[in-house]
């Protein structure tokens, strides 16, 4: 198995929020994002997390975490509540993504997804060639093993976006080994991760 | 509010001895005064209460700043004596500290959560308890007797005001943290909601904005078998033998909510006593029962009957929802503590659900919370059994406040 490789949306994250603001971050793992965002930035920051044993370990590296399995949504957070929402990596493991990604743009004045793209050359030529589903940097798992149950592209999200009157304020690509702002065009297939930062 | 020595003996847990790095070691309790005629405690029933003495134990080092001191707030069962080896129980007859040492000591000692190289914690006794704290047990000055049933009723809230006493009388103007489990987990959210100013952060653990009717039922129970054992005597049976039948009956039930199926599955099965064979007999016949009846027995002998009644009524009482008029989440603005709570997944005496309510109370106001319901079969017990589980949570967290 490759290892789960970079953490180019984090860096990124971490320079695009505003210190001083508020942060909900979704699906916080191991809580590592978030705590440094509070340490270093001044965050005021909350952490959602579905499993206990990384939510426990989100709490010890000090961040406030609500265990809970978003895909039934997050009543509990008002309108507005946060300046940033962040899914990083987590809306292909989603049992009710959209229902979530509502929730965000409902919850954040601004938010902030990266999702691996599954039309990316990488990927698609490895499914050509050998027959078999894909191994990447950005989709490490066998199909047996992987969490990531909705597997969709760069042309699905922005279909999604379009059709749910969300608005696009900036958009960077991962191309293995550099990030850049998004080419709409060329991105299709040259991204492998992306990031985008939204609003409703 | 299980009665920690059997739980753990059963795990055969080994205890840190007095001389251990990780005991505090020989404990001596302290009382102090801190109601008396011209400065009457106020309760929630409408009466006052003088005078009022409490029991409490401390821990570790008060430092120069008087900013590292924690409340721990005792269930239903406990005492004062919540960590290391009673030096006096013999002096105080309390055999049954004899061979163990305070209900909370997996928690609480140099390294541990509550760690008193670092934190000095304190643990008073309740009002209404039987270990020292002012209770029914005591005699009413009124009367010459004792107050049996003619103590006032009690509530979590008036506990939270008589502990800020001891609070003021230590000297300390804002808790690191309160914390506590079950019923002691409820006082630490009464004192979040009713004292925000006076505390900066709690640990609610295996506990929830108030109990259901399935645990009022409960409680009505265990009540009603101490009110009906012919031995009550309405109250007044100091001078000649208590209620002791009704007692362990209370405490028999008590135990059963304080387990899950599936604990009691592991640990006793449908196990005979004696051998794999019925012995076609009625009395003591399975495991459980034997199990039960040996908590309610030892429990008829350190704890005092009207105390239960009282504390009793104080966990069916306890309602966080009340300071904001039955909506828990306007009561929950009051709070500017940093919270943890955790529940226990297989806990139905104060199922998850409820203590997730509190959560959402919370984060409803734009506060951050710390909510995780931890995977365990020990019930409502685990509060004081997953202590592996608990401590690194509850380390990291006072470490943030």
């Amino acid at each position: 198995m490759i290892e789960r490789h970079n953490r180019w949306d984090h860096r990124l994250i971490y320079k695009l929020v505003e210190p001083g603001s508020s942060v909900l971050d979704l699906g916080c793992g191991s809580g590592e994002l978030l705590a440094r965002l509070v340490n270093e930035k001044n965050v005021c920051g909350q952490a959602v997390e579905a499993d206990p044993e990384k939510a426990a370990e989100a709490i010890c590296s000090g961040v406030a975490v609500y265990q809970k399995d978003m895909d039934r949504g997050l009543p509990e957070f008002k309108n507005g509540a946060f300046d940033y929402v962040i899914l990083e990596k987590t809306l292909q493991v989603l049992f009710r993504p959209m229902v979530v990604m509502e929730e965000m743009l409902r919850i954040g004045k601004c938010c902030i997804v990266t999702f691996p793209n599954f039309n990316y050359r990488g990927v698609v030529n490895r499914l050509l060639e050998t027959g078999r589903m894909p191994v990447t940097a950005s989709l490490p798992f066998q199909w047996f093993e992987t969490p990531n149950i909705h597997l969709f592209t760069l042309r699905d999200f922005l279909d999604w976006v379009e059709r749910h009157g969300v608005e696009i304020i900036d958009g960077y690509a991962w191309s293995g080994d550099s990030y850049r702002p998004i080419d709409f065009t060329a991105d299709s297939r040259e991204a492998e991760e992306l990031l985008f930062v939204l609003q409703r | 509010m299980t009665d920690p020595l059997n739980v753990c003996l059963e795990r055969n847990k080994e205890y840190d001895r007095p001389g251990s790095p990780c005991s505090v070691g020989w404990t001596r309790p302290k009382r102090v005064v801190l109601a008396d005629k011209s400065n009457p405690l106020p309760l929630d029933c409408g009466e006052s209460l003088q005078p009022v003495t409490v029991e409490y134990e401390t821990y570790g080092q008060l430092n120069r700043a008087r900013d590292n001191a924690v409340f721990i707030l005792h269930a239903l069962s406990g005492d004062a004596h919540a960590a290391g080896w009673d030096a006096e129980w013999e002096r105080d007859h309390r055999p049954w500290r004899k061979d163990r040492p305070g209900w909370w000591d997996e928690m609480i000692g140099p390294g541990k959560a509550f760690d008193t190289s670092r934190y000095f914690v304190v643990c008073a006794n309740l009002l209404g308890s039987c270990y020292g704290t002012t209770g029914p047990w005591e005699t009413n000055p009124r009367t010459g007797k004792p107050y049996g049933l003619e103590f006032p009723v009690v509530t979590v809230e008036d506990w939270v005001r008589l502990n800020t006493r001891l609070q003021d009388y230590l000297g300390i103007e804002k808790l690191l943290a309160v914390a506590g489990g079950s019923l002691g987990g409820q006082q630490a959210l009464a004192w979040a909601i009713n004292c925000p100013d006076r505390i900066h952060s709690a640990v609610i653990m295996a506990a929830s904005a108030r109990i259901g009717a399935q645990g009022l039922a409960f409680n009505a129970v265990g009540r009603e078998a101490i009110l009906k054992d012919p031995c009550f005597h309405g109250g007044q049976y100091y001078r000649g033998s208590p209620p002791l039948c009704g007692l362990e009956l209370a405490r028999m039930l008590g135990h059963i909510t304080y387990l899950s199926q599936n604990s009691m599955e592991g640990k006793f099965g449908r196990r005979f006593q004696n051998g794999t064979e019925p012995g076609y007999r009625l009395n003591k016949e399975v495991s459980v029962e034997s199990y039960l009846e040996h908590q309610g027995r030892s429990f008829g002998q350190r704890f005092d009957a009207n105390s239960y009644l009282y504390l009793t009524r104080a966990m069916d009482y306890y309602d966080a929802s009340v300071p904001g008029d039955g909506d828990l989440a306007s009561a929950c603005s009051r709070i500017r503590a940093g919270l943890l709570l955790i529940s226990f997944s297989s806990d139905w005496l104060y199922p998850p659900g409820d203590t997730r309510a509190v959560a959402r109370a919370v984060l409803a106001n734009n506060r951050p919370v710390s909510y995780v319901n931890i995977p365990s079969d020990y019930g409502h017990d685990a509060f004081l059994l997953e202590t592996n589980k608990t401590t690194p949570l509850v380390e990291s967290f006072l470490r943030k406040v």
